[in-house]
């Protein structure tokens, strides 16, 4: 019979809309409104997952996000499938496919579950004790048998095809938790006209008192009371409730992470519709209003499926219109389980017994539930479950006054229920730094000494009394409003026929007859850790609470202790001899739940990922056909392959065409800083290793800049635009980064200096021509402005028009060859780009790329900041020793160059290499070494820092950093491949046009 | 799902001529005064009068926004002022590119991308500052309630426009 | 993510902000008079103090100005934030334990 165990007339499911959905292949029904574990439950299907380690059966344990047990995946195919979902989470929607996990091949027969008959050689430690030796074994045969066996779930394949929002917030009270204390919290906040964000982990707000249907506020029952609150909330403007999204992680200055579940729980969601949204909130105040999460006892087969917590069965009965069982038994050390008991009672379930752990329980709860004829068990206590896949009976014995356990008797169950008592939910209050103090009446850690501008109120901070819990919500809600400069008012409600349950609660393993550990007797059910696993770790020496964490893996992972943490430090500290408020508590680490990682990612991926930056002529390149590739965050043009040219074809033409005729390409991305004031050449001098004061206006110099330590940090040509105006150009990649650092002289060291920067990176399109036949090309295009060898030299520049569009035009070469660099407006480059194109069709004007660059350049043996350098090559080591001013008496990084160290003569100095086959291009990053017969480990002499094939010299080149490199020259080296060793001769880095004649014509 | 105009639209702004203008704190009132802004560039304010607009961005930077039909005047008397006087001003009408934001999910849309307040009580009508929108920098100016105008590197905006629209798509639910 | 106060524009998010390390370490004004020792002080060594530091923050992605700030190490809490050139402040005991906290 389909939902059969669906009470009529309990929780706030929808009778009237059946829903039908899967569960391991299995079709059930459910009603809208339940989530994945109610609609189970109402069908009686406890089983719904197996346990990490021993492969155990089990089932839901809880009913909200403290759930260890029921992790199940949902969706189907390799995208869409969510693993280590809580299926106590999970609402229902038509058509939802869930597998449950750690299951091989089913879920009733599961092989892995040998496990539990192996236990006891798998105890705490286990890894570490088992795994540790012979190394080599690790990779290959402990590591991926362990992944297969352990873990929880399995990971999708393919892309993740959802899209996920990510929103920055900021308000004046943020409340996290939307049971009685946090809508109480956040409505006196919003009456006083604070900017409130109300975040609620569940579907629903309302928390505790969607599961009461005995108290009363106002005289209303709770459930209605809530719909009055929302309604009063949902009509203040300045306040915004968030459902479906759970606070899981309190960072510094009071920045919340929400993570906003949208469209999971939806059956058919709009296309466009995010899965989540990532909150980030900037609160001036935060209540925490996160409740208190009911504590499991320590039993043998305290894990069988069936056996639950107290509040769960209320919760599933009242919320949710579900029975648990039939027949139930009740143990508790807490007065909260009896009005569960009431409540089972009244819905027609049987219940057995209650066994209560205290010796003399005497509460109106007690007294209730014996006028309703229930068993009630003073002082006796659970040996264990029995049953397999699900409970079927429970011993009972009592406790004797000198400690020890009566016999035992079997009580027929298909339902039992456990009260530890309860722990007050600090994760977030801990996240912050709050302090936690043992609060000894309470047996639990509750908030001391906030660090951040955050209180707690109501059960997160021990307070449990309905009545109590709003008046604490509400004086919250009060002060955080009061601290954020807003006058409220406390509002006030009063409370009848709310239960006042008295303090209980229990920490630790329960007492057993005779003598002997507690085999499988669980403290964390995530984590399979037992009883005994905890008390081994003390017995084998561990004694910090933290290291028990580790070894044990008890409270790790995403469980986090919610459920475990209290019983773990109960027996710990009775296995330790001291009270457990001296044993300490682990930390509580984020995120509280599991957070995906595309709510992460949010926007950035795809397109979206970084920004794609693309110069004013990209477009024609594109259209011409060039292949790009990225340089930091630009997109550069790399060749332009004519046919079926590869890229090696390519540049070879390209290389050619631009030393026996005219190449254009497009240097836009260089970095430009315009440096202006009356102090500009003093900066510069102190900035750059070069003397600038003597640069003429209209003239260029290659700037090399260090750091203080006295290594090339970057290099490009300046301009002396006017006296007290440079143009000045960095690497690419090096703009952000030089432009930083010479903020950080100015405004740090040298204030004084009237002297501004301003990136002009983006302001100018730069377009390189370059070769013997630019001159040509370019000059019936400059509107009558000379550029002939005399007016302007090699280095040197001028401010004109082309086409009468604006320029500065740089007579500059990274070639060897005959050059110009036209700069122009940003959005002219491409017109300009195209007007020099067409006015070179007649001298095979040819576009090339970033390599085609590359190797001229490496033809001539400049340099590439960060090819040729690391961070610890200094000028000379570059072979730019030529480029330090001797005179200046200071600039970054000249004390440095002092050092005897930067001196060395073995330090690796720049050259060139040539192979013995013209053929043989070497690979960058190669090693060198002295010997063709070097022993292992060999002693390298330096690497090859740049290497190409050179269709000018029809050989190949290589440039490379070698200790003592130009003493050197004219030796023989070697470089050791996989099966061979190549022989190299070392060079002077130049190997085309040493004395410069092509550049000054 | 294509949003209406009124709840969000990013437009290409009016042309304008931009100079970046760097100078200490009192060389830009006399600045201001030069351009009829009155004796001091408010911090994070924008001020306008003619065909100049001015962002104070920084204690020592001021970006101006200059219709092209008056920007010689404008920069005219603001050299004259300046004549003599250590300052900086440079060019930079391409580097940048306008992008005039608005529509009701406008604030949403930037809440997304920025981690400062947008919301009118603490980004007021008139305020402009250099902030980070996703990766990238940008100004930010609010020019009505629901108009903001966006100033950023001319490479950047192509990743901001996409960014800005995913972000105001998302912001409908 | 910590909030910070830049003299000029306000608190903002850190994300905002690049951090310069160590402030009030000024580059010797003759540099070449420094001993091998002094110089490699000036460059590598810091304090590294487990509680307030004086260092300095650029508020990168705003108005691109230096400044410095006061902040405990251990608990990421500023105690203030202030213009370059001015001397590291002296902090009363009452601040510098609210700092702490
Ligand atoms: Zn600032």
């Amino acid at each position: 019979m389909s939902q059969a165990f669906r009470v009529p007339g309990h929780g706030r499911v929808d009778p009237a809309r059946t829903v039908s959905f899967t569960f391991d292949g299995r079709r059930f029904q459910g009603q809208a409104g339940d989530t994945l574990a109610s609609a189970l439950l109402a069908n009686g299907h406890h089983l719904m997952g197996r346990s990490f380690k021993y492969h155990r059966p089990r089932g839901a344990v809880s009913a909200g996000s403290d759930e260890p047990n029921a992790l199940v995946a949902v969706g189907s195919g390799p995208a869409l499938q969510t693993p280590n979902l809580r299926a106590t989470q999970v609402e229902l929607y038509e058509g939802l496919t869930a597998v449950s996990q750690n299951r091989f091949p089913s879920l009733k027969f599961d092989l892995g579950a040998v496990n539990t008959l192996a236990a006891p050689l798998l105890p705490a430690g286990f890894y570490y004790k088992t795994f540790m030796w012979p190394r080599s074994f690790w990779d290959r045969v402990y590591e991926p048998v362990i992944r297969r066996a352990a873990g929880l779930g399995v990971a999708p394949t393919a892309p993740d095809p959802d899209h996920y929002a990510f929103q920055y917030a900021h308000c004046d009270v943020l409340v996290a938790g939307a049971g009685p204390a946090g809508l109480a919290a956040a409505l006196a906040a919003g009456r006083a006209g604070a900017r409130v964000i109300l975040a609620e982990e569940t579907a629903e707000a309302g928390g505790s008192l969607l599961s009461d249907r005995t108290s009363r506020i106002d005289g209303r029952p709770a459930a209605l009371w809530v719909a009055d609150i929302l309604a009063e909330l949902a009509g203040l403007p300045n306040v915004r409730v968030l459902t479906r999204c759970t606070a899981f992680n309190y960072g510094p200055h009071n920045m919340v992470a929400l993570n906003q579940r949208l469209s999971d729980h939806l059956a058919d969601p709009a296309p466009d519709m995010p899965r989540e949204r990532l909150w980030q909130v900037r609160a001036q105040e935060v209540v925490l209003a996160a409740g208190a999460l009911e504590r499991p006892l320590v039993f043998e087969g305290n894990d069988r499926p069936g056996v639950m917590l107290a509040s769960a069965a209320r919760t599933y009965l009242n919320r949710y219109g579900v029975a648990c069982g039939r027949r139930a038994v009740i143990v508790t050390a807490d007065d909260s389980a009896y009005r569960v008991a009431l409540d089972l009672h009244a819905a027609g379930v049987t219940v057995a017994a209650i066994a209560d752990l205290r010796p003399a329980p005497d509460s109106a709860l007690v007294r209730a539930a014996q006028e309703a004829g229930l068993t009630v068990l003073p002082g006796t206590t659970v040996q264990r479950a029995h049953g397999g896949t699900r409970v079927h009976g429970v011993e009972l014995a009592r406790l004797l006054p000198d400690g020890s356990v009566g016999k035992g008797r079997h009580w027929r169950a298909d339902l039992v229920l456990m009260s530890g008592g309860y722990t007050p939910s600090v994760h977030l209050f801990s996240q912050s730094r709050g302090k936690l103090v043992f609060d000894a009446e309470l047996g639990v850690y509750v908030p001391g000494e906030p660090a951040e501008r955050t209180r707690s109120a109501g059960a997160c901070r021990g307070v449990y009394a309905l009545a109590c819990v709003l008046a604490d919500g509400a004086a919250a809600g009060v002060a955080a409003a009061g601290a954020a400069g807003f006058a409220a008012d406390a509002p006030a409600w009063t409370v009848d026929a709310a239960d006042e349950p008295g303090r209980g609660g229990y920490a630790g393993a329960l007492p057993r007859r005779g003598k002997g550990l507690l085999a499988m007797a669980f403290v964390d059910f995530q984590n399979d850790v037992t009883a005994k696993d905890v008390k081994l770790a003390v017995r084998e020496g561990f004694q910090s609470i933290e290291h028990i964490k580790r070894y044990t893996t008890t409270g790790m992972a995403t469980d986090q202790g919610k459920m475990s943490n209290v019983n773990a430090l109960g027996i710990a500290a009775d296995a330790l001899g001291r009270p457990v408020e001296k044993v300490g508590l682990t930390t509580f680490r984020p995120p509280f739940t599991p957070v995906t990682f595309g709510a992460f990612a949010s926007h950035a991926r795809g397109d979206l990922f970084d920004p794609d930056r693309r110069t004013p002529i990209d477009p024609w390149a594109r259209a011409q056909g060039a292949v790009f590739e990225d340089v930091g965050l630009w997109r550069r043009a790399r060749y332009f392959p004519r046919g079926s040219e590869d890229m090696e074809a390519a540049v070879r033409r390209e290389c050619l065409a631009v030393r026996g005729g005219v190449g254009i390409f497009d240097a836009s991305t260089l970095g430009k800083i315009e440096v202006v004031g009356p102090d500009a050449a003093t900066f510069m001098n102190r900035m750059y290793v070069n003397a600038w004061t003597k640069l003429g206006v209209g003239r260029c110099r290659y700037g090399l800049m260090c750091r203080e330590n006295g290594f090339v940090y970057d290099d490009g040509v300046v301009g002396r635009i006017a006296q007290d105006r440079f143009h000045v150009t960095t690497t690419t990649g090096g703009a952000p980064g030089v432009l930083a650092l010479m903020e950080d002289y100015l405004q740090t060291e040298w204030p004084e200096l009237d002297v501004w920067l301003t990136s002009t990176t983006e302001e100018w399109a730069v377009i390189a021509l370059q070769g013997p036949s630019a001159r040509a090309v370019l000059a019936p295009l400059v509107d009558g402005l000379d550029i002939s060898a005399e007016a302007l030299p090699h280095m040197s520049l001028a401010e004109g028009t082309i086409g009468g569009v604006p320029m500065r035009l740089f007579r500059v070469s990274f070639t060897g060859e005959l050059g110009f660099e036209i700069n122009v407006p940003a959005r002219h480059g491409r017109a300009v780009w195209q007007a020099i194109w067409d006015a070179g069709q007649g001298v095979g004007i040819t576009p090339y790329g970033t390599e085609t660059m590359h190797v001229l350049r490496a033809e001539k043996g400049y340099i590439i900041v960060g090819q040729e350098t690391d961070g610890t090559a200094t000028p000379d080591d570059a072979g730019c020793g030529w480029a330090v001013s001797k005179a200046k008496a200071d600039f970054v990084g000249k004390r440095s160059l002092a050092l005897p160290a930067m001196q060395a003569p073995d330090r690796k100095q720049l050259v060139g290499l040539l192979t013995e086959a013209a053929w043989e291009v070497l690979e960058e990053g190669a090693q060198l070494v002295a010997r063709p017969d070097e022993a292992i480990p060999m002693r390298v002499l330096g690497h090859v820092t740049s290497s190409y094939f050179s269709a000018t010299l029809g050989r190949s080149i290589a440039l490379a950093m070698v200790s003592g490199g130009r003493a050197r020259v004219g030796e023989t080296l070697y470089v050791p491949m996989e099966g061979r060793t190549i022989a190299v001769t070392v060079t002077k880095p130049v190997f085309y046009d040493v004395e410069g004649a092509r550049l000054n014509v | 799902m294509q949003l209406s105009h009124s709840e969000f639209a990013l437009a290409p702004a009016a042309e304008r001529r931009r100079f970046v203008l760097q100078a200490r704190p009192a060389t830009l009132d006399v600045a201001a005064r030069a351009l009829g802004l009155g004796d001091t560039f408010a911090m994070l304010a924008a001020a306008a009068a003619g065909a100049v607009t001015a962002l104070r961005l920084g204690p020592q930077e001021v970006l101006l926004l200059l219709d092209p039909a008056g920007a010689d005047d404008g920069l005219s008397a603001l050299r004259a002022g300046l004549a003599g006087v250590a300052h900086s001003l440079v060019e930079v009408s391409d580097r940048q590119v306008g992008l005039d934001l608005s529509g009701a999910l406008v604030e949403a849309a930037l809440a997304s991308l920025t981690s400062i307040d947008v919301a009118v009580a603490a980004f007021p009508v008139g305020m402009a500052t250099r902030t980070l929108l996703g990766k990238a920098d940008g100004v930010l100016w609010r020019t009505a309630p629901d108009r903001f105008r966006l100033e950023v590197w001319r490479s950047f905006a192509p990743y901001l426009s996409g960014l800005l629209d995913e972000a105001a798509r998302d912001a409908v639910f | 993510m910590l909030l910070i106060r830049c003299p000029y524009c306000g608190e903002r998010s850190e994300i905002e902000f690049a951090n310069g390390g160590e402030a009030h370490i000024a580059r010797p004004a003759d540099p070449m008079s420094r001993t091998d020792e002094e110089w490699a002080q000036y460059l590598y060594m810091r304090d590294n103090p487990k509680g307030l530091i004086a260092e300095r923050w650029r508020h990168a992605h705003g108005c691109n100005r230096f400044f410095n700030a006061l902040r405990d190490t251990r608990t990421d809490r500023f105690v203030m934030t202030y213009e370059m050139g001015r001397p590291r402040p002296e902090i009363d005991a009452a601040t510098a334990a609210e700092a702490a906290r």
